[in-house]
């Protein structure tokens, strides 16, 4: 295994949440994603640090680590907003929130 | 590249990642979708096993198969009324989608193939020691002490948020 492997792999991760946050019209499947673009940045982060680093160097695996801390923070929050969206108005569609629409 | 169970085990865990994930931005249920995630998460904690990082890959299965994904499947379940949710999409979106997302792979995989710093850079498969020893040391005796302080700060601040947020409006 080469480090090319890993980013390939990460690459096509990181395209499809970008796909899914394009595509998709419903707040859930947006959230789902962003969660494949995290990990195919802690994807990267642990490959990198894995390679480009001396083997007692695990820097890369603790900032792998806060972005799993932070994916974690960001979906707790997503979801809320997403409930309280729900509440509001009825649905979770990101088109029909547009009450700040001109 | 010889052929070697280590190998065949490698290009498993890369597929699964790869094709599950497609089939979350593909498939038109979004339970199954979130099901695919999960084999997704799965893959990818299998990859860092590969990569050595065996804490890295224990918290990937505990906060996202454990954690995250059972928020998302709570999210449906709330949003539905039922575990059922059809995701709706638009033709004319995924044309312009899927051609943006096809250039950033290009992009992508052009750059990985041309970085002269990247290439052959093999792994040797010399055995590391465990790494949760050393992260502890690194968190809590370290260099990361301050960023893992602000991290946990920032994690109860989202959480009290997300409470406050998601809770039903009281009016007095």
């Amino acid at each position: 295994m080469t480090l090319q492997h890993y980013l390939v792999i990460s690459a096509i991760l990181f395209t499809l949440g970008i796909f899914a946050v394009l595509t998709r019209r419903n707040a859930i499947s947006i959230l789902m994603g962003i969660e494949l673009i995290l990990n195919s940045c802690n994807l990267n982060f642990a490959a990198f640090s894995r390679f480009m680093t001396p083997p007692e160097d695990i820097s890369g695996q603790i900032i792998a680590i806060f972005g799993i801390v932070l994916a974690a923070a960001e979906a707790a929050v997503f979801l809320a907003i997403i409930l309280a969206i729900y509440r509001e108005f009825g649905s979770i569609r990101p088109d029909e929130v547009d009450t700040l629409k001109g | 590249m010889e052929f070697t169970l280590k190998n065949f085990i490698f290009y498993g865990f890369a597929l699964m990642t790869v094709g599950s994930a497609l089939l979350v931005v593909t498939v038109r249920n979004i339970v199954h979708a979130a099901f695919s995630l999960m084999v997704t998460l799965f893959g990818v904690a299998g990859l860092y096993v590969f990569l050595q990082a065996d804490f890295l890959a224990a918290t990937q299965v505990i906060v996202y198969v454990g954690g995250i994904l059972v928020l998302i499947l709570f999210g449906v379940m709330m949003t539905s009324g039922r575990l059922e949710m059809r995701i709706h999409i638009e033709r004319g979106q995924l044309l312009l989608g899927g051609i943006v997302s096809l250039a950033l792979l290009m992009l992508l995989l052009t750059v990985i193939a041309n970085t002269p710093a990247w290439k052959n850079l093999t792994d040797d498969g010399t055995e590391l020691p465990p790494t949760t020893e050393r992260i502890g040391e690194l968190i809590l005796n370290g260099p990361f002490l301050l960023p893992f302080e602000v991290v946990s700060v920032l994690l109860l601040v989202a959480l009290i948020g997300a409470a406050l947020i998601s809770r039903k409006e009281v009016r007095d």
